[in-house]
């Protein structure tokens, strides 16, 4: 069973984002970036799914510029088998990347698409559930446990109020949650042989989708700044200035 | 225009979500009906009809609605879109799960978690855990927004709308619902609460967990929250969880209990109205947005806060 992992290069999860002085988007110069921490988790579980012997290959792919390579690397020096760049500079939407990695899987026609339930950038986690509409397979969001059992995998998910359990006929797509598992820092060994793994480059326009955007960000300011308050002694206090001067007791 | 608002519930009562998600419509067009979609859920569909503003209810209702099936909700939405120009929806685990699918069979670009309404194309939404927001402008015929509910008011009650039933549309052949375990709790919810109550790692044990933080949140009649670090530590349940991508809450009063503040649990509760901070750790980033900070070890400092309420009358 081939198993196809998007990833997405973004920001790193440490780097505190800082918006442009003039309001047209992020200002990411010379900032760290990395893979989002969710795409991490996937590329995790698809390598745990090939060490079990339930997957026999795991394709990384990532739609975005040329350093998006260094993201799939990352993949690869994780276990992933080999990679797909689909190159372009155009800041790509939810609905074009859905369209792009629904032509991915049309080429690569993978049983499984395991991906990160949202970027830590965009915050939409919208690309999975997209993903899954436009090639009618069933979808598990918001993963926290996954088993493959033949031809069909039965999966965990974070819900408002506890958990539940799905079953799902393969092909699928999956999302993962945070506590699907822990991704394992690569080898330096393994950071040697990714290396030497194939990653193919290829363009949008090799998928025949439109990446004109249908959103057009007016602008990108910072939120009202929350000042710090006053520091109080003790409990007394506290609870006195929250009846008095808060007044939400 | 007409827009219509996917309800939350959970087939047995209507969540107040829906009332705030209700408001956010309003601000796009004067017609804005409202879709139950679930499984025996009568009872909710009456409560629907009594948010102000209302024209109709629609329900909608099979085992797989029952169960939030995305692939269920998304075809039911779909087979009622030809009637509507935007579907908004509470960005609830369950509105997300469903809404983008709806967004890509129409081919339209959703707009996510939607914190203002402009005008009727162009929203403002939270991007980078909160740390920007983005306003964008919709080029879409049909538009699919997901609504982070604490930034709406919730509409008033009093309106008697018609209530229709409508086709639940196709169902999910590939997708089975197996099993799940829900918390339950005599508890606020934590999303609609006045007062939250959370605890972060320093709590080092879900017995602790309980044994500090649960008290403390019955005595101010307060939902209980975490950290991400104590949720991950298995200190507290999933479901607990404030943050970037856990529960966002907006209290007239959050109190964080031996919580650090990283950046994706401030994304989740930093439109409190009132923060209270108790951490022995001067520095920690929790005290920068906290209108009253407690510096002290939580051990000391939650006893002598249950007792100071009691003092108090609570």
């Amino acid at each position: 069973m081939k198993v196809l992992v998007p990833v997405k290069r973004v920001l790193d999860y440490n780097v505190k984002p800082r918006v442009k002085p003039d309001q047209s988007g992020m200002d990411l110069a010379n900032l760290k970036m990395a893979m989002n921490p969710f795409c991490e988790i996937a590329v995790e579980e698809a390598v745990r799914l090939k060490e079990k012997g339930v997957a026999t290959e795991v394709v990384a792919v990532s739609i975005g510029p040329q350093q998006a390579q260094e993201t799939i690397r990352t993949a690869l020096a994780m276990g992933a088998d080999r990679g797909i760049l689909v190159q372009t500079d155009a800041d790509v939407e939810p609905l074009e990347v859905a369209k792009l990695l629904k032509a991915v899987v049309e080429a690569e026609q993978p049983k499984l698409v395991v991906m990160g339930k949202q970027a830590i950038d965009g915050d939409n986690n919208a690309v999975g559930q997209m993903l899954s509409a436009l090639l009618d397979w069933p979808q598990a969001t918001f993963a926290s446990k996954i088993e493959v059992a033949g031809e069909t995998v039965k999966v965990t998910r974070e819900v408002d109020g506890g958990l539940q359990t799905l079953e799902l006929d393969l092909p699928a797509v999956i999302t993962a949650d945070l506590r699907l598992n822990e991704p394992r820092y690569a080898s330096l060994p393994n950071i040697m042989k990714a290396k030497k793994k194939p990653i193919d480059v290829k363009s949008t326009g090799d998928y025949g989708v439109d990446t004109a955007g249908r959103l057009k960000v007016l602008k990108v300011s910072e939120p009202p700044k929350r000042t710090a308050g006053v520091k109080v002694e003790n409990a007394a206090e506290l609870v006195n200035k929250l009846k008095t001067e808060a007044g939400v007791l | 225009m007409a827009v219509l608002v996917v309800a939350d519930h959970d087939n047995a009562s209507l969540k107040d979500n829906t009332h705030k998600t209700v408001t956010a419509a309003k601000a796009i067009s004067g017609d804005v009906d409202v879709l139950v979609a679930g499984q025996g859920v009568s009872g909710v569909a009456a409560e629907a009809a009594k948010i102000e503003g209302v024209r109709k209810v629609l329900v909608a209702e099979s085992d797989q609605l029952g169960k939030s099936i995305a692939e269920a909700e998304a075809a039911t939405v779909l087979g009622l879109m030809g009637n509507y120009d935007a579907v908004l929806v509470p960005a609830t685990s369950a509105g997300k799960n469903f809404a983008p699918r709806v967004a890509a069979k129409l081919d339209s670009a959703p707009i996510s978690e939607i914190v203002d309404v402009v005008d009727a194309n162009t929203f403002v939404r939270p991007i980078y855990a909160g740390n920007a927001l983005e306003t964008v402008q919709s080029s879409d015929a049909k538009k699919v927004i997901t609504v982070r509910a604490t930034a709406f008011k919730a509409a008033g009650e009093g309106g008697s709308a018609a209530i229709e039933k409508v086709d639940a549309g196709a169902g999910a052949p590939k997708t089975r619902f197996v099993s799940e375990e829900i918390v339950k709790s005599t508890r606020p919810e934590l999303a609609a609460a006045k007062i939250v109550v959370s605890g972060g790692r320093a709590m080092g044990s879900a017995e602790e967990f309980q044994r500090v933080i649960e008290p403390l949140a019955d005595k101010l009649g307060a939902a209980v929250g975490a950290s991400r670090a104590a949720v991950d530590a298995g200190y507290a349940p999933n479901d607990y969880q404030v943050g970037q991508t856990g529960k966002v809450v907006a209290p007239q009063l959050y109190v964080a209990v031996g919580i650090s503040g990283a950046i994706q649990h401030l994304a989740g509760m930093k439109d409190s109205k009132v923060i209270v901070a108790i951490n022995k750790d001067a520095d920690a980033p929790i005290f920068q947005v906290a209108d009253y900070g407690l510096v002290a070890d939580y051990k000391s400092a939650v006893p002598e806060l249950m007792e100071a309420l009691t003092a108090a009358g609570k």
